[in-house]
């Protein structure tokens, strides 16, 4: 942990901690927490162990609840620049509607019990990782990374990429490769989806004084990282074709998006600042919402196709 | 005699009180439906009751 870290911390002005069930509930992430809910189900789903369904609901509601509770340490965490950022000004914490106390509280508490749970309903070596990704998005991304390092995007979405790895390990027991694979492409899918953003939201980042790229080493640079991570990206995703999880419809579907995502990439790389500015970041937005969807559609076939698979659907040969 | 108006904090308090209750009450029920899934996932369960029975003799030397 870095004493930068220490010294950009401000405690914000609370006024009670009366919050409404909502309040609470805002803590733990709900949009984030859907995200981590698809991508472990995934994961769950196309592992080659059959799992009981109460046991499998447990999983994926025990990986959720870990989310949240990561996300309640993130908002205890970084209130001070929440307070700040425009995005972030109407989070319980800076909206005095929640004690950050209180948000620390639930995020430790449900942190034990989501571990603790999913443990005892899957596996232990399930539980395990559970219990480092909540500490990796807690402590080494939100306490040490996000206010240190330009690069606290590229670790940092280790912890996003977890929930499809925990689903499988819930589901079989152990690591392989495709739940490798499918740990990558949201890895290396993170920086390029996040960048994207900061070129359109600059002014947040800048007034946080987070060190992201594009306030480090600047813009151009910025769309350089994007194309590079993006052209990475692409073999992870085919590689994960090459596996027993995937179908013809992932191969297809993965060919197409990556094409589209590359296109993207290189055309962010292509312009600078005065041509973003023409027509107010319109490349930018665009390759952002679709890196959205290109995300959803990769794991969204892979689940489409294990359950085809489990209904005794073949879609060549078979 | 007409009953005076809750303040919003108390609204507030009890949707917080209500929420909590439905949780606690949730939990309880997946601890349960849990518990039913991991023994029936084993098959039927015999416990000992201090007779040997030939079945499980002979499953536990194979």
């Amino acid at each position: 942990m870095s004493d930068l870290s220490f010294e950009t911390r401000q405690t914000p002005t609370i006024q009670s901690g009366e919050g409404s069930f909502g309040d609470y509930f805002a803590l733990m992430k709900p949009r984030v927490m859907s995200l981590v809910i698809f991508t472990a189900l995934v994961g769950l789903l196309v592992a080659p162990v059959p799992v009981h369904p109460m046991v499998g609901f447990c999983a994926i509601l025990f990986i959720a609840i870990g989310a949240g509770a990561s996300g309640a340490l993130n908002m205890w965490w970084d209130a001070d620049i929440d307070q700040v950022m425009r995005r972030t000004r109407k989070r319980p914490i800076p909206a005095g509607k929640v004690a950050p106390g209180e948000a620390l509280a639930l995020g430790l508490g449900l942190s034990g019990l989501s571990v603790v749970m999913l443990a005892l309903a899957t596996n232990l070596l399930a539980g395990f990782l559970l219990a480092f990704t909540i500490f990796f998005y807690a402590v080494v991304y939100s306490m040490w990374l996000k206010r240190s390092t330009p690069q606290n995007i590229v670790i940092g979405g280790a912890a996003g990429a977890f929930p499809p790895m925990i689903g499988w390990v819930a589901a079989t027991g152990s690591i392989s490769l495709e739940a490798a694979l499918m740990f990558a492409l949201i890895f290396m899918w993170t920086p390029p989806h996040f960048w994207a953003l900061a070129l359109f939201m600059k002014s947040d980042y800048n007034d946080a004084g987070v060190p992201m790229l594009t306030v480090t080493h600047g813009r151009r640079e910025t769309r350089r990282q994007i194309l590079i991570y993006t052209i990475l990206l692409a073999p992870v995703a085919l590689g994960l074709a090459l596996t027993p999880v995937a179908g013809p419809l992932y191969i297809a579907t993965a060919l197409v998006l990556n094409a589209i995502f590359l296109k993207g990439a290189w055309d962010i790389w292509r312009r600078d600042e005065t041509m973003a500015e023409a027509d107010n970041y319109a490349v930018e937005k665009k390759v952002f919402k679709f890196s959205i969807l290109y995300l959803f559609l990769h794991f969204g076939v892979l689940l489409s196709e294990a359950t085809l698979t489990r209904a005794g659907i073949t879609l060549i040969g078979g | 005699m007409a009953f005076g108006k809750d303040h919003e904090l108390h609204t507030r308090r009890s949707g917080r009180n209500f929420g909590v209750a439905g949780l606690l009450i949730g939990f309880a029920a997946i601890v349960f439906g849990l518990t039913i899934a991991k023994v029936s996932e084993d098959g039927p369960i015999q416990g000992f009751d201090h007779v040997a029975r030939p079945e499980l003799i002979e499953r536990g030397q194979q």
